[in-house]
């Protein structure tokens, strides 16, 4: 072994660092970050737009910013980060967990912990995952790639820009290309509504004029060596686009917003189970996933639309994780937790009777004037009414006291009281 | 420089690698010219990477012929040159009792062709070798002679091995002229500004081979573009199927199959659509469909949810549907054109034919001493190190290189190391690189290694940021710099 500590995170991002540090508070001094990037702040550090810390720090900062302060959290611990490292497994040890670590200082590297977070993020879904028809020229880029060459490197990939996909990076780039004087033709979004925060829709395309397709999406790229146009229809009630009403843009660049997947090949090798929906580990209310010892937070666990919560979700995960090296596995009835109406997905699957948990979850489709109720048996847990609901915006609540003889917690949306 | 030959190759698909590596065995001077930034970026690195045994064409046709013979060529071949190879076997599955006679048909066909070891075999055993299959299939023809291998570096591997024994290759030089002077010998004029001169040339166009052969009045033959439509899909479905899954074939190709690939991923495809324009490289909704109903219905298993890319082949189909390969009504002259499938099989058979012809018309070939058979390998893959947890080995490699630490490519396991060896062996565009090495190959699809393999580009070869392209100029992937002087990384 060529070092033991007490906590391994992976990954430098807000997760792994708001993990790390709250370990640190609760008593866990022995700590490795692995970051495989040059340097701690995962992909905050090419977000260089505001936005960020509204929650967290009561004030908007950039993303290298709100990363910054992370930054210097960790280094004012003394926490360690060992940067240019891969982790490439994670095997069982006993009672510890074994990681093997690709460095690009040191080779390879076997590292010993009691407990490991995954924080590895996540990655954005593209053209392939899509099958979107046509040939495969240049200039067909997820907009996080196009994202990083513009903002860190000084490189724009075209000037003539459509995008597929209105999730936040998609936004914000229109935007950014805009202001670099690229103009942005369209943003397609398959879904009747936006797939991202409702103030990107305003800041980022209305402030530019630049035009929102609903219910459309691209049914054609075209293109030799580098694209230059697509094909756009509308769909039609069976979500089938309509040929006849299609439209052709010339463009000579196509951003790619479809959706973030958590990546999470690290947690298959190391045997944890995904949940189907959210592409996560399934965990408990305390964020251990299938594998005691291990676990996760942040866009590995689910794809999150604020750093805000990512920090917070991994503060609690850290938290959680100090308890387990000091006291080992929670004992207690686990009580499963299951989506109900109007819920696409809900977290974590499952808590333990007599402790607290923090539910997290997103509508299936937009809502007005819905409460949001989480109830053990006929007794309420939490109720809160929302006046607007949003596929694009997670809702995070925090549930005690729960019957110690629940059978289920049930999460839906209801509503019941319109007054 | 004296841009004088003996033979020049134009084209480096996989045919024109195959008669390159051939004939760098004699003291001659050989050239290839291809219009495409690398080797294998016409229709070859669109192959579905079958060796096939043989038994799906006509007796007595040039394809059968050569298929059959160039398929015990593989062993040694894969030796020396050290591509991927792995002989899994093909199954044509039957469904119907129709189907059951189409078998017969094609075992009879199989016999005739000398094609070793097939069975006929009934629903059990079918089902025994390969659990995922549909349980209402009734039988199989198995030929276990069939392989799988990886197209694009098995041209590369051709080509370097080529290269490594004196031919010259110019890549970029699409040929827009073709002529035969009074002394007899040609010259080739490229878009470039190239003028070559050699006293013989070999054919080996692929989809342009008649447009090659038309400058000299050859127009006894058209090559009839027959697009294929393939979909590859994520390593996490596993191993769906360990040999070559066939359904009984159609008037025009040898349908669509499930077909396991030398590195881990299954792909299902071709479609086959004769096309009027020779690049019409666009996948449909349609194609995607029927590969997918087609593939479904002998692994039902399959979904088109686990696609990660897909892409576009075409078949150069010729007049009369065979091989053309032999000498022309010009002197010196030699055509390899019409090569579809089984082409990639045939390819070594071909590329000894062709240097017969060659030998008859009168080209001195005088075997060359120092010739080396086997290619230099300038870089250790260790992505297999990895997946078997071999990390002894691994230690060893990083040892001797410390670049092989640096993991550019997470999806694929690829290191700085293996991105380094591939730019030294002439690949400097993003899919010679990715056929050479499989970096952004993965289920990410170059999202988090494009830049990073675009900055070891151009730290390697000098290349600026905004000329490094995808396959060639006017593919640049970031064309545009913001302004001078800001920093990269």
């Amino acid at each position: 072994m060529d070092k033991t500590v007490e906590a391994l995170v992976i990954g430098s991002g807000p997760a792994g660092m708001a993990a790390a540090l709250a370990l640190k508070e609760n008593g866990i001094n022995e700590i490795l970050i692995v970051e495989r990037e040059d340097a701690p702040g995962g992909i905050l550090l090419q977000c260089i737009h505001n936005g960020f810390g509204l929650h967290r720090f009561n004030e908007e900062l950039t993303g290298p910013e709100y990363a910054e302060r992370y930054i210097n959290l960790v280094k004012d611990k003394k926490i360690e980060i060992l940067s240019g490292t891969c982790a490439l497994d994670i095997v069982d040890d006993g009672d510890s967990k074994k990681a093997i670590l690709l460095s690009e200082e040191k080779g390879l590297l076997e590292v010993s912990a009691k407990v490991v977070i995954l924080a590895m993020g996540c990655r954005e879904r593209n053209r392939g995952n899509i099958a979107i028809p046509g040939t495969r020229p240049a200039g067909i880029m997820t907009a996080g790639l196009a994202q990083k060459m513009v903002n860190k490197s000084g490189y724009i990939p075209g000037r003539e820009i459509v995008i597929l996909g209105s999730g936040d990076i998609g936004l914000i780039m229109a935007r950014r290309l805009t202001l670099e004087g690229a103009r942005v033709k369209a943003v397609v979004e398959i879904q009747s509504y936006p797939g991202g925060l409702n103030r990107n829709i305003v800041q980022c395309l209305n402030d530019f004029h630049i035009p929102l397709y609903l219910s459309h999406t691209i049914t054609k790229i075209s293109g030799d060596r580098r694209i230059s146009s697509v094909e756009i229809a509308p769909l039609g009630e069976s979500r089938e686009p309509q040929n006849e009403k299609s439209f052709t843009l010339a463009c000579d660049t196509l951003l790619l917003s479809v959706g973030l997947i958590p990546e999470n090949e690290l947690s298959l090798k190391a045997g944890v189970i995904l949940d189907k929906v959210t592409g996560g580990p399934v965990v408990d209310s305390n964020l251990m996933t299938s594998v005691p010892g291990i676990f996760a937070c942040g866009n590995v666990l689910q794809v999150h639309d604020l750093v805000d919560w990512v920090s917070e979700e991994s503060a609690y995960c850290g938290k959680a994780a100090a308890s387990y090296v000091r006291n080992g596995l929670l004992k207690g009835r686990e009580i499963p937790v299951k989506p109900g109406n109007m819920v696409r997905y809900t977290l974590p699957a499952k808590v333990i009777a007599g402790t607290e948990a923090v539910i997290s979850l997103r509508p299936m489709a937009p809502a007005q004037n819905m409460s949001i109720i989480a109830k053990a048996g006929e007794k309420i847990l939490y109720k809160k009414k929302e006046k607007k609901i949003f596929p694009s915006i997670m809702l995070r609540f925090p549930v005690k006291d729960m019957p110690e003889d629940a059978g289920c917690i049930e999460v839906f949306f209801s509503a019941e009281d319109k007054k | 420089m004296n841009h004088k030959y003996d033979v020049i190759v134009i084209g480096a698909g996989v045919v024109g690698a195959a008669v390159a590596r051939s004939l760098s065995r004699y003291k001659l001077r050989v050239a290839v010219v291809e219009k495409e930034a690398d080797v294998s970026f016409g229709t070859s690195k669109a192959n579905s990477g079958i060796i096939h045994a043989g038994f799906h064409d006509e007796p007595g046709s040039l394809k059968a012929k050569l298929a059959v013979a160039a398929n015990r060529e593989f062993d040694r071949l894969c030796e020396e040159l050290e591509f991927p190879f792995e002989r899994r076997g093909e199954l044509m599955l039957a469904f119907t009792e129709e189907d059951v006679r189409i078998l017969q048909f094609y075992f009879a066909w199989g016999k005739k062709n000398n094609v070793p070891y097939m069975e006929l075999i009934g629903r059990e055993r079918t089902l025994e070798m390969e659990p995922n299959i549909n349980p209402d299939v009734m039988g199989a023809l198995y030929a276990p002679t069939a392989g799988i291998i990886c197209p694009y570096e098995y041209c590369f591997a051709l080509m370097g091995n080529a290269l490594e024994n004196g031919v010259e290759l110019f890549l970029n030089e699409k040929v827009i002229w073709l002529g035969k002077k009074e002394n007899g010998e040609f010259e080739i004029d490229t878009e470039n500004g190239l003028k070559l001169n050699s006293t013989y040339v070999v054919n080996a166009a692929g989809l342009y081979a008649d447009d090659i052969a038309g400058y000299l009045g050859i127009t006894d033959f058209k090559i009839l573009p027959r697009k294929g439509e393939e979909y590859l899909l994520d390593r996490r479905v596993g191993n769906l199927v360990r040999s070559v899954i066939f359904p009984v074939p159609t008037k025009t190709s040898k349908g669509m199959l499930v077909i396991p690939t030398v590195d881990g991923p299954v792909m299902v495809g071709p479609t086959a659509l004769d096309i009027e324009a020779k690049d019409d490289y666009a996948t449909t909704r349609d194609g995607l469909k029927n590969v997918f109903m087609h593939a479904q219905k002998m692994v039902p298993s399959i979904r088109s949810s686990d696609i990660i890319t897909s892409f576009v082949g075409i078949r150069p189909v010729a007049t009369g549907n065979d091989f053309i390969v032999g000498a022309t009504k010009v002197k010196g002259f030699i055509n390899a054109a019409g090569i579809q499938s089984p082409g990639l099989t045939a390819s070594p058979a071909i590329a000894e034919m062709v240097s017969s012809v060659l030998l008859k018309e009168g080209l001195r070939m005088e075997v060359k001493p120092e010739f080396n058979p086997h290619k230099r390998m300038s870089f250790t893959r260790v992505r297999h190190l990895l997946e078997e947890r071999n990390f002894g080995k691994f230690r060893e490699i990083i040892a001797g290189n410390k670049n092989y630490s640096k993991l550019v490519c997470r999806c694929e396991n690829v290191t700085e190391a293996e991105i380094i060896g591939a730019i030294h062996r002439g690949h400097t565009t993003l899919d010679g690189i990715k056929f050479a090495t499989r970096a952004g190959t993965g289920r990410c699809q170059g999202g988090f290694c494009t830049s990073r393999v675009m900055e070891i580009i151009h730290r390697e070869t000098g290349m600026p940021i905004e000329q490094i392209s995808k396959k060639g100029k006017g593919s640049e992937i970031f064309p545009i710099p913001l302004r001078k002087g800001v920093s990269r990384g």
